[in-house]
């Protein structure tokens, strides 16, 4: 069984007075015990929808959320609001994009790493802090004893964001989201935080959901991709497959926009054409046609279905990419 | 921190020199004065004269302001115009009152202020949140005598649930001790002397509390929507904590601090409100003194102490609402 079985997951965002915005439509994977597990695309594909979704962050008003997340084979979208509350930094942990932000800027940073433990793992405040002070050790912060004590504004964007990961492993969750956890980070700081991912979701055997636009990301980290376009998966792929031979005319822009050490010098960076904006609802064919180079009539008469692929992938399309033609 | 708070005193004391300075020159550029007050229309210029010179109006400006500083720095703000007793001892005698009247004001603002604009905020749009934006609405809009007289219409004529006015009902013997009739009634274990007290507090209190709380209520319902959104409140509830520590810990206590300050304001501003809801009540204290020493007699000596009163703690009040601050919000503390 499946250590997470997300089934067609919907989230529909309705305001009073406007129309309804499928901002993730019929998303459907798996992540396995200690699989590392990416959920690509870009701004607004609906990747962090489906991530709060999972966790049963999103507002209690103006959405609808339907399909099944099963996580162990119960449905995480039928618990009861408390017994989700048990689960939630327990089994399921999270890193969030800004970690900045993300920390309470008035509470030191020992007692938002210790508070964690004492809700789930009923220690009191002073062992609390001893194991608080073991896990900042443990996610790279230098001179732990001091930053226990010490807020927000004082440690560096790195450290913070190395904070967020221990409070976010505090409890040994079997399964970790990462939302774009590197986006607001210094390049050279990227780099670390995932190294120290890497090597923690080893360590620990946590599964990892790791929600990005960034396919370098994906290239370092993870086993399977699922790509997201307009809320719904439109390629999934093993990572060395998907690298190869992107099907998906999306995916394959997206490989092809990435700037190479190794490409001619003056050579234009290649860009997919038009914007989301430009999307047609999926009701009415392929989304990305209006932008897809190799849009062909079917894509305008309806979605394409989700087809297993020969590499044992999933791809949506009506005119994949030849394989001849991949990235070099 | 203590370096913050010396230098917080020391702006204290300039701001009070240079307050005393200009009461003191706005005062006597008034039309009238304590002599026409004393002495009416029809007395004689000799008579006139001779008062003038007796209270020491006839000497420069700058030399009344000076003996005046002096008698200060002695503790001796002067005798009252109109009763001769040492000011200290007239504003010492009113001071318990409008302190009880207040200090209840403001924790019935603070107290109810701050749960029902946590709840507006949480329950956002709900029949709750538009009940108290409309309260809150009325609450800031209607004049507080207006709301005076007509609560105590409503409470005091037509059904009988409040005294209409004073501090103590007629032929209570109420031991005095400290002023603050409430606490005298316990401290003597006069427990019916101190419910009675309390009773005769209900009224005023709300009258005095109506502004502050609409404000304080507006102030928290719009911080805590604010904290709401915060990416941390998110990660406190991918955390699984108890509803009650994100409440208390990730939420009030971030949205509070514009709120602390909001309550100093209110605070220092209640002394105006304080002249009207005494008139209404027939509360004897500052508020019925300052009226009191202004239309009866321009009675200098009690409006000058009085004012600068009303400034001290206005100041005091913000000096400690920093100071809290600070202890709140470490981002502050580093400056």
């Amino acid at each position: 069984m499946s250590l997470l079985d997300v089934r067609d997951l919907s989230v529909v965002f309705q305001r009073r007075g406007e129309q309804p915005f499928t901002a993730v439509d019929k998303v459907s994977f798996t992540v396995e015990p200690g699989q590392t597990v990416g959920l690509v695309g870009e701004s607004g594909c609906g990747k962090s929808v489906t991530s709060l979704a999972i966790m049963g962050l999103l507002p209690k008003r103006g959405n609808k959320v339907s399909g099944e997340v099963l996580f162990d084979g119960a449905d995480l979208l039928k618990l009861r609001r408390d017994d989700m509350r048990d689960r939630r930094g327990r089994d399921i942990g999270m890193i969030f994009q800004d970690p900045l932000s993300s920390l309470n800027p008035v509470i030191p940073i020992g007692v938002q790493v210790a508070e964690v433990l004492e809700r789930h793992q009923g220690r009191d405040r002073k062992q609390a802090l001893r194991e608080a002070r073991e896990l900042l050790d443990a996610v790279g912060i230098p001179d732990p004893d001091r930053r226990l004590k010490e807020y927000p504004h004082q440690i560096s964007g790195g450290m913070r964001q190395r904070a967020l990961i221990a409070i976010a492993l505090a409890c040994k969750p079997r399964l970790l989201i990462a939302d774009e956890p590197t986006t607001a980070l210094d390049v050279t700081i990227q780099a670390q935080i995932l190294t120290l991912l890497k090597q923690l979701v080893d360590e620990t055997g946590t599964a990892l959901i790791m929600i990005t636009h960034d396919l370098g990301v994906v290239a370092g980290l993870c086993d399977t991709v699922n790509v997201l376009y307009g809320g719904k998966v439109v390629e999934r792929a093993r990572r060395h497959e998907l690298f190869a031979q992107p099907r998906h005319p999306y995916t394959h822009g997206l490989l092809n926009s990435v700037p190479r050490l190794d490409s001619i010098r003056g050579e234009r960076l290649h860009a997919i054409r038009g914007s989301v904006a430009d999307n047609i609802p999926w009701g009415e064919g392929c989304a990305f046609a209006p932008r897809c180079d190799n849009v062909v009539d079917a894509c305008l008469e309806g979605p394409p279905p989700l087809e297993p692929t020969a590499t044992g992938g999933d791809l949506r399309c009506n005119n994949p990419v030849s394989e001849e033609v991949a990235v070099p | 921190m203590l370096r913050v708070i010396v230098r917080r005193l020391l702006q204290l004391v300039v701001t009070l020199i240079a307050l005393s300075a200009l009461i003191f020159i706005w005062l006597r550029n008034l039309p009238g004065g304590p002599v026409d007050a004393l002495l009416g229309e029809r007395a004689t210029p000799e008579t006139r004269a001779l008062l003038t010179k007796a209270l020491g109006y006839d000497q420069p400006i700058h030399v009344q302001y000076g003996k005046f500083m002096q008698r200060i720095l002695t503790g001796d703000f002067g005798n009252s115009i109109r009763t001769g007793d040492p000011v200290i001892e007239v504003i010492g005698r009113a001071f318990p009152a409008t302190f009880e009247l207040a200090l209840a004001a403001m924790v019935i603002a603070v107290g109810l202020g701050i749960p029902l604009g946590y709840l507006a905020a949480r329950w956002r749009g709900r029949s709750l949140d538009h009940l108290t934006v409309v309260g809150t609405l009325l609450g800031i809009s209607i004049p507080i005598f207006f709301l005076g007289y007509l609560l105590k219409d409503v409470f005091t004529q037509n059904i009988h649930w409040f005294p209409p006015s004073g501090r103590v009902g007629i032929g209570l013997d109420n031991t005095n001790i400290t002023g603050f009739f409430v606490l005298d009634g316990l401290l003597t274990r006069e427990f019916d002397a101190a419910a009675d007290a309390l009773w005769h507090l209900v009224l005023p209190a709300f009258t005095l509390a109506t502004i502050p709380l609409a404000v304080i209520v507006r102030m928290t319902r719009a911080s805590v929507l604010d904290v709401l959104n915060e990416d941390y409140v998110r990660t406190a509830e991918a955390k699984g904590l108890r509803h009650r520590t994100i409440r208390g810990r990730h939420i009030l206590r971030n949205a509070l601090l514009p709120v602390v300050t909001t309550i100093g304001l209110q605070t220092g501003a209640l002394l105006s409100g304080a002249v009207l809801t005494e008139k209404v009540y027939n509360w004897g204290g500052l508020g019925t003194l300052i009226t009191d020493s202004i239309t009866g007699s321009r009675d200098y000596p009690v409006l000058q102490a009085l004012i600068l009163l009303a400034a001290f703690v206005f100041v005091v009040v913000n000096l400690l609402v920093d100071l809290s601050y600070a202890f709140i919000d470490p981002r502050v503390r580093v400056r």
